[in-house]
């Protein structure tokens, strides 16, 4: 019996924080549901999955590397910086769209990886620095606009395409997201992650190759960014080279909301897709709102409402954590 | 012979910190390491463990000459070391922490379920029975302690270093680290114990070996060394016991300038009653977790007290935060000089005029040729050692950073000092020298209220001394019958009772 | 006291003694020197009173915002909501004197108001990101993550995203006017470092600053208001970003709650980084965030006036990003 319920255990604080937000993604749904004719309709769902994968991505990415105590400002310019690359090869072929993208993004992941691992810098600066070169790279190959993706070599499936009634986008954020979870709680891996979170000294002495590590860590942000930045050129026809200003602190958030520790050492990869999911759901109900007609907000609300939901979430985290020390 | 360390020489910067050092530990034995600061003794550690390397010497393991390059090199080969500051990772399971890094496989993925069985099983055999799916910062540092020795168990370690295991635990605690020891000595395994408390040296050890000023001056098997003999080893010297520096007169006619009545807070003080006169040396002794250092937080307002009243001259005063009670004369010299008092990056004039900066304020500004001339003052009277007052703290020695932060206080003028371990990581010295100073300063009128570890310090400086044991004061004796006997006796009065998660 | 510490310091496969410690003290200002000598012989008509004032009123916006943030990451912690708190700035200024929230009766009056309204109110938000830090022990990067997200919100729901344009002298002064022949912003942009580079050197709430990011335990415990001392830097953060909002919309002579201050989170950051404040606190070096800010514009400047493109400019800025903080770090450590 006991061993039955240990999976449910509530053995810290973060596991309530990441148990309360999935009660409230799963309260927001119902009260769609409820609310509103057609928000559980298929083309409401989809749609919705659609445009959002590219978030949860780099979602996941950033889950990792904060959970390792670190933070990957760069990747909203490596997934712009991904998407030209994919966009300017797809005429080729659509999987080399595809690697080429990804490989973009791995490129700006080594280059975190070196930058912090060897020199030593904080990941904050030193992400911040490579956000800028991504950015800049992108541009220098789009010739300062967006590049048109080609129709032809069936690259644009990626983004536009379903499969088993899904959009694909969904499925390869699913898949990215099994093998997250695969990585942090079933690999040895995952532990050494988190244990790097606990204290990086520390699990140097206890024999984990932190550094190693740690590159890999950006390494998967980066091509998780590289990724997110293909699906964005597929699904909207072109790389774009501006695109993705403030992704990296909307991932942040998502963590965040997902109930992940800045500080590092503990996390999941579940809540983190409910925390994406739940910010991104901020704005589908907005927009059914408005369209019930009582009340007339802008799409400019929904920044202020994330906002504001990002407050109460890292106002009750405090309290929780505050209440647990004084325990 | 399982180690043995000959002709070890390093030198940092070309100033030697070993010079042709030497230690041997024998198989299933305990051996004592000991010595003053800067004896030598982590740094001969860290050679053997692959985090320095050596100018010269050999070492063999097993007869075998090794050379380690990195800490995972000598873990490979079997030794394990468990630090001062507990290296496991604190959000993690027990089990986790215990293999960590050689997790149980099935299939590429971790086995949870072997994982756990494991560390039951070994657990057991320490007689320990948790959750093993606990993070350890759940568990108390005695706990935490056991897994990482058991953790060293599982990795099959032949030579376990512990470096001042017990600093954190109290007498229960240390009893269940023993009886560990004394297990891993029976399954074979060689322990090197760094510590400082005589009475726990002789308790456990085999044989000692005693280090001083980068080289071993003795080795002998413990019960053929007297404390008397040990101690002059390691100070080098005759024992020259602090010599008294207590008032000539009683001060018991005094009058009360700080009483703490029936204070409480949270677990870690229950009951504290003491009080301090005008001019008088204070002591307030306890064992490690009798809740010394939680009473002078609360008197400073720096955490809140729950119950109980504080009066400063009679008068019943609430500070709720540290900086209340600095305005009414009280200060407090913390224990952790890295963590509550120096601020590493800034001079020696600014650390020391910190808690002044209001009373140097001239519309905001700092006045800065008071500020001068009181930094010039106090580096004077203290002799304060230091090429300027521009000099940023953190290039001092621990003594001289010790002064700054008593005359961080001494500047504000204050009516009550309260010093936590006022000669901690100083060498001898520096020691008397900061003690006599505190005397002096009592001699003028000062409340001095010293926590202290070391009972000869006490019994050389105290007017008085109240004693603590499991956060309630159980015993206030006076000058007249202070001895090392009756600081004993009180201490042991009431054992804590240990609290476990 | 034995105390066998955990090998804190790993050393990279980098190290270098003296010249890292001078290259860490004087770099930024050889790397100035540097940059105004290479331009004096490279780009043409580089020594001239518009090429001054091209950089100068680039920079002093940055340099203004950049001046708040060297203070909050004096105290260890950063503030990103800079950018979102100059866009509500930004959006309140002309709103006010063109009237939206009241009927302008007298536009000296409303002008004064224009000017000072939407600082308070900026600054206020500042006080409200030092609340969420101080009150709630929240990490300041996410403390100031809520108004990043929802600043830029407000400034565009009182705008509907609309684009205000505007004509106003009086109020354009602040960017378009001229000072003894110096532009206005220029001669705020001074005017504010030079009181910042006093406070720090001489005040008493200069000194606490520094102690609550050295090490703010013991800074506690010597009587200093932590807290206090922390909610004044997040609101001298706001303030100053409420100014540098207006600066910008009177230079454009229109505001877009979209654009205004986009991304200056990070320009001010990456000023102070280059500018030898570490991001761990206990220092702060105004001197060296403006010429932190002045090697970043004089870089971008440098390229652009000879063909570079904006875009590679950016990567340079990187790379100087990285150099500078690696060489900071480096001289540290000696």
């Amino acid at each position: 019996m006991q061993a039955i319920l240990r999976p449910f255990a509530i053995k810290s604080s973060g596991d309530i924080a990441r148990l309360g937000v999935i009660l409230a993604l799963l309260g927001l749904i119902l009260f769609g549901a409820l609310r509103y004719d057609y928000f559980l309709s298929p083309y409401n769902i989809l749609s919705f999955l659609r445009y959002n994968s590219m978030f949860a991505l780099i979602a996941l990415g950033m889950a990792f590397v904060i959970i390792t105590g670190g933070i990957d400002l760069s990747v909203g310019g490596t997934a712009a910086m991904a998407s030209v690359v994919a966009a300017l090869l797809s005429p080729h072929h659509w999987a080399a769209g595809l690697l080429g993208g990804m490989a973009a993004g791995l490129a700006v992941g080594a280059v975190n990886g070196f930058i912090i691992t060897k020199m030593r810098i904080q990941p904050f600066i030193a992400t911040l620095a490579t956000m800028l070169a991504a950015y800049g790279t992108g541009l220098l190959l789009a010739g300062n606009q967006s590049v048109s993706v080609s129709y032809d070599s069936g690259f644009t499936v990626i983004g536009q395409d379903d499969f088993l009634g899904f959009p694909i986008p969904a499925w390869i954020a699913l898949a990215a997201y099994v093998a997250g979870w695969l990585v942090l709680e079933k690999l040895p891996i995952g532990r050494h992650i988190l244990a790097i979170g606990d204290g990086e000294a520390t699990a140097g002495l206890m024999g984990l190759k932190v550094e190693r590590t740690l590159a890999g860590v950006y390494l998967a942000s980066g091509a998780l960014a590289g990724l997110a930045g293909v699906v964005l050129a597929a699904q909207f026809g072109a790389g774009q080279p501006t695109e993705g200003v403030g992704w990296e602190l909307f991932a942040i958030a998502s963590v965040v909301v997902g109930g992940t520790l800045l500080t590092g050492g503990a996390g999941s990869v579940g809540a983190t897709l409910a925390g994406a999911l739940l910010l991104a759901m901020v704005f589908n109900i907005l927009n059914f709102e408005n369209g019930l007609g009582w009340i007339s907000l802008s799409a400019y609300w929904q920044s202020v409402i994330r906002g504001a939901f990002l407050l109460v979430v890292v106002v009750l985290q405090a309290k929780l954590m505050k209440k647990h020390e004084g325990a | 012979m399982l180690l043995s360390m000959q002709g070890i020489s390093k030198a940092f910067a070309g100033v030697a910190a070993l010079r042709s050092a030497s230690l041997e530990v024998g198989r299933a034995e305990v051996m004592a390491l000991v010595g003053q600061n800067g004896a030598g003794k982590s740094t001969l550690i860290k050679i053997l463990t692959g985090v320095y390397r050596r100018d010269e010497g050999t070492i063999a393991l097993d007869g075998r000459e090794v050379d380690f390059a990195m800490p995972a090199e000598s873990q490979a080969a079997g030794i394990a070391t468990i630090y001062q500051e507990i290296n496991l990772a604190p959000q993690r399971s027990v089990a986790e922490n215990i293999y960590l890094s050689r997790e149980p496989r099935r299939f590429g993925m971790i086995d949870h379920a072997a994982m756990r069985r494991g560390a039951e099983a070994v657990l057991a055999t320490f007689n320990l029975a948790i959750d093993v799916d606990r993070p350890v910062a759940r568990f108390d540092a005695a706990t935490r302690q056991m897994v990482a020795i058991a953790r060293a168990v599982t990795q099959n370690a032949r030579l376990v270093i512990m470096d001042e295991p017990t600093s954190s635990l109290d007498e229960r605690e240390v009893a269940v680290l023993f009886e560990t020891i004394r297990t891993l000595k029976r399954s074979g395994v060689s322990v090197i114990f760094i510590g400082h408390r005589l009475d726990e040296l002789y308790a456990i050890c085999d044989r000692v070996t005693i280090m001083r000023d980068g080289q071993t001056v003795a080795k002998s098997a413990m019960a053929d060394m007297s404390k008397m003999d040990l101690v002059r080893h390691m100070l080098g010297k005759e024992l020259a016991a602090f010599q008294a520096m207590a008032a000539d007169g009683a001060t018991s006619d005094r009058p009360v300038r700080l009483a703490v009545e029936k204070a409480g807070a949270g677990v870690r003080v229950r009951d504290v009653s003491l009080t301090v006169r005008e001019g008088e040396i204070s002591g307030l002794a306890g064992l490690l977790g009798s809740g010394r250092t939680e009473t002078a937080r609360l008197i400073f307002g720096a955490d809140r007290m729950e119950r109980g009243t504080i009066r400063m001259d009679g008068k019943a005063r609430d500070y709720r935060e540290p900086a209340a009670a600095i305005a009414d004369g009280i200060g407090l010299v913390s224990e952790d000089r890295k963590v509550d008092g120096i601020v590493p990056d800034m001079s020696i004039r600014e650390n020391m005029t910190l808690a002044l900066l209001p009373k140097l304020r001239k519309a905001g500004i700092v006045d800065r040729a008071r500020q001068d001339e009181i930094v010039a003052r106090y580096i004077r009277a203290l002799g304060i050692k230091c090429a300027s007052p521009d000099q940023p703290i953190k290039e001092l020695s621990g003594g001289n950073q010790q002064k700054v932060l008593l005359a961080r206080w001494l500047a504000t003028d204050p009516r009550v000092l309260i010093v936590d371990e006022p000669t901690r990581g100083i060498d001898i010295g520096a020691k008397s020298e900061i003690l006599k100073l505190l005397r002096g300063l009592a001699d003028e009128g000062l409340s001095v209220l010293m926590i202290s570890s070391e009972l000869e310090e006490l019994l050389a400086a105290a007017d008085r001394v109240t004693v603590l044991s499991d956060g309630s004061s159980v015993a206030e004796i006076a000058r007249k019958d202070l001895s090392e006997a009756a600081l004993l006796a009180a201490m042991a009065h009431q054992m804590p009772q240990g609290e476990t998660a | 006291m034995t105390t066998i510490e955990t090998p804190a310091s790993r050393s990279g496969p980098f190290s270098g003694g003296r010249l890292f410690t001078l290259a860490g003290r004087y770099g930024t200002f050889v790397a100035f020197l540097a940059l105004i000598l290479f331009n004096v012989i490279v780009t043409p008509n580089f020594l001239s009173l518009q090429t001054l004032n091209v950089n100068l009123t680039q920079v002093a916006t940055i340099v203004i915002v950049a001046t708040g943030m060297t203070l909050v990451i004096a105290t260890g912690g950063i503030d990103l909501s800079v950018g979102s708190l100059m866009a509500i700035s930004g959006a309140l200024a002309p709103m006010i004197f063109m009237g939206r929230f009241w009927p302008v009766e007298n536009m000296a009056l409303a002008v004064a108001l224009a000017f000072v309204i939407p600082v308070v109110v900026a600054g206020l938000f500042g006080l409200f990101n030092g609340a969420l830090v101080t009150r709630f022990s929240i990490q300041p990067i996410i403390a100031t993550l809520v108004l990043f997200i929802a600043g830029r919100g407000i400034a565009q729901v009182m705008t509907n995203g609309n684009l205000q344009v505007f004509k106003n002298e009086g109020f354009q002064f602040i960017a378009m006017g001229r000072i003894a022949g110096i532009p206005a912003q220029v001669v705020l942009m001074a005017v504010i470092v030079a009181l910042a580079w006093a406070m720090v050197r001489y005040t008493v709430i200069g000194r606490q600053i520094i102690a609550v990011g050295g090490n703010e335990k013991a800074a506690r415990l010597t009587g200093i208001p932590v807290k206090r001392v922390k909610l004044f830097v997040y609101m001298v953060s706001g303030l100053l970003a409420g100014v540098a909002g207006l600066v910008v919309v009177a230079r454009n002579a229109a505001s877009d709650a979209n654009l205004v201050g986009l991304g200056m989170e990070l320009d001010a950051i990456a000023a102070v980084a280059v500018g030898g404040t570490l991001l761990t606190g206990g220092r702060a070096n105004i001197i060296g965030t403006v010429l932190g800010a002045f090697v970043i514009q004089l870089v971008r400047y440098t390229l652009l006036a000879n063909g570079v493109p904006d875009a590679a400019a950016l990567v340079v800025k990187a790379a100087l990003i990285v150099l500078a903080v690696f060489i900071q770090q480096r001289a540290d450590k000696h």
